[in-house]
């Protein structure tokens, strides 16, 4: 596979990770300190670090058919989920995520929790949050990049993927200090279901011996056919949430009648 | 026991999410693609994906169903 779209795959799907971290780093060092914050923020990223130089090696002496097998169906299930999300979202049947609602909840939540020095961190909440979002946002870029730059044999191109999405958001929440509302974020949600569920399906069935036609140029008609079904549940729950909101008033009425 | 707990519900949470049925098709219809393959010698490629795509619209269905009544 070329590393384009290994590369635009880690990008959109670390920005989507990056731009929930950025809110909590944002509400928590904005209403406490930033110097909590970033020790907090500097802490879970050492973490991470220690994550990944343990994990990435370690993965990369397995042998690559169980490896694809169990990463595969690690993906597909984890990309099924954002799908899942996605729909739903799309369809109304669950609240779209709000960046600027879960920062002033962050913020509310801040400024009510009371302020303890711990540890030689001044303030102890704003660290332990700040730890707490960014590494859970955190683990599942290092998941995302490992998988993928080790099944493609390309580490450096998820690397590089990853590094620029946390780099461009971080850069736009500096520029305009606030949550990133205006990113796209389900549809964004979407486009990595899509991503995450076409590369497992993939790789869990190769893993499981299965020899796809046309070998990697299977993925140029998975993908897309991952993309129209998502769009086609979409459609599906739409219409039937219309029909659903149609019908009540004339039953309703029907029981008045009767 | 509290720390486990709450380490194991954070990793079953992380991998499986909110409908463990999806997680439980995909290891089913990965079973059923390796005995296919190895097996009955069928190249079942196309089986993965179809159980993928009915495993989203049964927990779709699930999920809006129960959000309906």
């Amino acid at each position: 596979m070329n590393a384009l779209p290994l590369i635009l795959t880690v990008f959109i799907a670390c920005a989507v990770e990056a731009v929930e971290a950025l809110t909590i780093v944002l509400a928590v060092g904005i209403t406490r300190e930033w110097r909590s914050t970033l020790q907090g923020m500097a802490a879970a990223l050492v973490a991470l670090a220690v994550i990944t130089a343990a994990i990435g090696p370690a993965i990369g002496y397995l042998p690559l058919t169980p490896l694809r097998l169990v990463v595969g169906a690690l993906l597909a299930i984890f990309g099924l989920q954002w799908l899942r999300k996605a729909v739903l979202r799309a369809t109304g049947y669950k609240a779209l995520h709000d960046e600027a609602s879960a920062y002033l909840r962050e913020v509310a939540a801040a400024e009510a929790a009371t302020r303890e020095s711990r540890r030689g961190v001044g303030d102890w909440y704003a660290f332990t949050l700040a730890f707490k979002g960014v590494l859970l946002e955190g683990l599942e870029v290092v998941f995302i990049v490992i998988t993928f730059g080790d099944n493609q044999k390309n580490i450096g191109a998820a690397v590089i993927g990853a590094a620029a999405a946390i780099i461009v958001i971080t850069l736009a929440g500096i520029a305009v200090k606030a949550p990133l509302t205006r990113v796209p974020e389900n549809w964004m949600k979407f486009a990595v279901g899509v991503m995450l569920t076409s590369f497992g399906t993939f790789w869990g069935a190769e893993g499981a011996g299965v020899a796809w036609p046309g070998n990697d140029a299977a993925l140029l008609v998975l993908v897309p056919v991952v993309a129209l079904v998502g769009a086609a549940y979409i459609f599906w729950l739409r219409s039937r949430k219309v029909a659903g909101s149609a019908l009540r008033p004339a039953k309703e009425s029907e029981a008045v009648g009767s | 026991m509290k720390q486990l707990k709450a380490f194991g519900a954070f990793w079953y949470d992380f991998i499986v999410g909110d409908d463990w049925h999806v997680a439980a098709l995909i290891v089913a219809g990965l079973a059923l693609t390796a005995i296919l393959t190895h097996a009955a010698k069928v190249n079942a490629w196309w089986l993965l994906p179809v159980v993928a795509f009915a495993a989203l619209g049964w927990s779709l269905h699930r999920a809006t169903s129960s959000t309906r009544k």
